[in-house]
């Protein structure tokens, strides 16, 4: 058996898939170059209120209800892709027959999902999960699988052996698919003209015609049609091998200058994404986000006024110090200003150089949470404005394998991976990326050989508590130094080379007679490097009130100063 | 404190230090055997990122003078503390942490205790029914009645001999600070009703082998 998963009216279901929101108000796709623009297609409410394909944007805009949309092919491109996506998530050979239609093996499958009727109701859910209305065909061939999804709505089930019955309704004009153009459009017109001219209306006419005499007047196309319109026609799928991309774009009629709109645009994205990759049991593991920016110099002046410093990541700094002005702004009308963008369609396009702006959010671990995804991402724009209004944004995701871990019942808690991104991220933002995270030794005797890491939560792994000397003597507490950073400059008085007395002007408990010392400890290096390095280092005692403090002191010998690089404890 | 890091770090749990003066020191970590792969360090200081943004360039400087001069007057151990005790409130909210040290020694007294009595009380019913410790190192006892456990540490002396007297003084070169003495006091504990109680340790430097 096989199943066919047909999206109708295509333009129509892509610009809903892209702003769901539209689904209530009556929706035009239109296209061409202004003034020439014409309507290509049209939702249901729109036809009920006169709307037509081929009628000009100017007098479709006569309607005010009605909501008009260009025609995106990134928007298509993506729905093309999540059908895909869909009918992949069922079966392994799958054909793209058109790109509103993808037809799939069921063979074997029954075993795994149920029945044929539980099947098409699966496949039915899960494209609605993917943002798509389809109807669902399953019969015991290609054709008439596809026959069935192009003329019956929802969930359709032909049984062997009855396709010319269950198809003998439909009318004779689908068996040729509405989006052909150029001289196949001509000629399945001219086709449907003759069968219209024979008062041939549905296929069960077209079945029962004769033929020879149909061969005789229409070649071998017209036998093949027949033997489509009788559900007799086989063949095997053209399997296609869909690359694992996911990609989501939207282009925006009028630029976003703000955060908030730009995460209401960035949500719904990052759900259609995670859906796609739920649908194919993948996570991500690094996501990348493209804005394209417009230069546009009208805004400057107002931007201008805002007065928020600004850093520019782009390559034009002027525009880049007015526009992080606005990103840092409280928050206007969000939601408003993107339908606004959406809906005055009007709006010419802002001449100006287009810039390009990417983030790239890489993840510690594979994850599926479109929430937090969208949380790493409002905080790294937070941290790195795009620095100009947006036009188009671009989200993908590189697909990862699904993180499989299972905690156990007597392992120490861990943070949730997820739930500690988000925290670090935030972290990050309150002191600076590079001051939060694991430390990691560098192999130097420079004092400062570390460097900051990820830090990553992997499941906790038990560590078995041995009794041996070694962790007995891990267990005894190590003398630590608490460093000053930056070291304190420190004046030290001398005595038969040996520092006698200290004055620290930044600590004020750290001054007067040493009455301990141990030292000088010389150490050196990088000397084969610009940045060398060389210094005595003393341990000292000095009196703190009534206690004794210990001091490391370092006597910098390539610069010849004092610092007080930290306190024993 | 590393001590207790390396214990927790030991039994398998995660443990985050958030460093209001960024003093630790790495090799003393590892020297106290402190697991570095669970280990979150979180270093507050003057490297705040708003800072850091307005100092962009000179058209921001001149547009938010009035911004930057009253940054700069602010005092800096109050924007750490700030950083400290947001981090904390998200560390704790994130969960899975078995411990969570602040470390406010070295932050100046008089800031320390204007960290109002509420956010201490805040902390403690964010730990109090999780398995997770949180230690706060400080200069007084700031946190009031929300400890559970009231520690109070003290250097003694150095096994090295400080001044000696009537004995030949060793050269510099011949001395090394092997240990120091630590002196704990147990000030109060909302488990035991005892009299005050001490104890004494040694902490051995990591070159005294």
């Amino acid at each position: 058996m096989f199943a066919c998963i047909y999206i109708p009216n295509f333009a129509v279901a892509a610009a809903l898939r892209a702003e769901p929101e539209l689904q209530a108000h009556p929706l035009a796709i239109f296209e061409g170059k202004p003034p020439l623009e014409k309507i290509i297609a049209v939702d249901e409410n729109a036809g009920k209120l006169g709307i037509a394909a081929g009628m000009t944007k100017a007098q479709a805009e006569l309607c005010p209800a009605l909501a008009l949309r260009p025609r995106s092919v990134w928007q298509e491109y993506s729905a093309h892709a999540a059908l895909l996506d869909c009918a992949q998530s069922f079966s392994p050979v799958v054909e793209a027959a058109a790109c509103d239609t993808a037809l799939l093996d069921l063979r074997g499958l029954e075993s795994l999902f149920g029945s044929f009727s539980r099947i098409s109701r699966a496949i039915s859910g899960r494209a609605v999960a993917l943002g798509l209305n389809a109807n669902v065909a399953v019969a015991a061939n290609p054709d008439a699988a596809l026959l069935a999804a192009r003329g019956f709505p929802g969930s359709t089930i032909i049984p062997a052996g009855r396709e010319a019955e269950q198809l003998g309704s439909l009318p004779v004009g689908v068996l040729f698919s509405d989006r052909l153009e150029g001289e196949a459009r001509k000629s399945a017109d001219a086709f449907l003209e003759t069968l219209h001219r024979w008062g041939i209306q549905t296929l069960r006419a077209l079945a029962a015609l004769p033929e020879v005499a149909l061969s005789e007047r229409l070649g071998q196309p017209g036998l093949r049609l027949q033997q489509l319109a009788r559900g007799a026609a086989s063949r095997t799928l053209v399997q296609v091998e869909a690359p694992l991309v996911f990609e989501e774009a939207v282009e925006l009629e009028h630029p976003i200058v703000l955060l908030e709109p730009l995460a209401f645009l960035l949500n719904r994205l990052l759900d259609q994404l995670c859906a796609r990759l739920a649908s194919r049991a993948l996570s991500t593991q690094e996501l990348r986000l493209t804005l394209e920016l417009s230069n546009y110099t009208g805004m400057e002046d107002n931007w201008e006024s805002a007065g928020i410093p600004s850093e520019s990541d782009t390559s034009d700094q002027a525009i880049g110090k007015s526009s992080r002005a606005m990103w840092g702004q409280p928050p206007k009308p969000a939601l408003s200003e993107v339908e606004g963008a959406a809906r005055r369609s009007e709006t010419p396009r802002l001449a100006g150089r287009q810039t390009k702006f990417t983030r790239s959010l890489r993840l510690p671990l594979p994850m599926l949470d479109a929430r937090v995804f969208l949380k790493l991402l409002q905080l790294d724009l937070q941290a790195h404005p795009p620095g100009a209004p947006i036009v188009k944004i671009h989200l993908s995701a590189e697909p990862a394998r699904l993180r499989s871990a299972q905690g156990g019942l007597f392992l120490p808690p861990s943070p949730e991976p997820e739930k500690l991104e988000l925290t670090l991220a935030r972290i990050a933002g309150i002191v600076g990326e590079q001051k939060v995270g694991a430390l990691e030794l560098l192999d130097t005797h420079h004092p400062g050989g570390f460097r900051m890491r990820r830090f990553v939560a992997e499941v906790a792994r038990k560590v078995p508590q041995k009794n041996t000397p070694d962790s007995e003597q891990a267990q005894s507490a190590v003398t630590a130094l608490r460093r000053f950073r930056p070291p304190l400059r420190a004046h030290v008085t001398l005595e038969s080379g040996q520092p006698a007395r200290i004055v620290c002007l930044k600590k004020k408990e750290a001054q007067g007679e040493v009455l301990w010392k141990a030292g000088p400890w010389r150490f050196s290096g990088d000397w084969w490097e610009r940045d060398a390095w060389a210094r005595d280092e003393w341990d000292l005692a000095l009196k703190n009130g009534e206690s004794v403090s210990f001091y490391r002191l370092v006597h910098d010998l390539l610069g010849g100063a004092w610092f007080l690089e930290g306190m024993y404890d | 404190m590393l001590a207790v890091l390396a214990a927790a770090t030991r039994r398998g749990e995660f443990c985050a230090l958030i460093d209001a003066s960024d003093a630790l020191n790495p090799q003393s970590a590892a020297a106290a055997r402190v697991d570095l792969d669970r280990f979150l360090w979180v270093r507050c200081g003057e490297d705040d990122p708003r800072r850091r943004g307005d100092a962009g360039n000179t058209h921001s400087k001149r547009q938010n003078a009035g911004n930057w001069m009253k940054f700069h007057n602010r005092d800096t151990a109050e924007t750490r503390l700030e950083q400290v005790l947001r981090a904390t409130d998200l560390l704790l909210e994130s969960g899975g942490f078995g411990l969570i040290v602040l470390d406010l020694a070295g932050v100046p007294q008089q800031s320390a205790r204007r960290i109002p009595l509420a956010t201490w009380f805040r902390f403690r019913r964010a730990v109090e029914h999780k398995p997770t410790i949180l230690l706060v190192l400080e200069q007084q006892p700031i946190a009031g009645s929300c400890s559970s456990l009231l520690l109070q540490l003290g250097v003694l002396s150095t096994h090295s001999e400080l001044t000696p007297k009537g004995s030949a003084v060793r050269p510099a070169h011949a001395q090394l600070l092997a240990a120091l003495e630590i002196n704990v006091e147990l000030v109060r504990s909302r488990w035991e009703r005892k009299p005050a109680r001490s104890v004494r340790f040694e902490t051995k430097s990591a070159w005294a082998g």
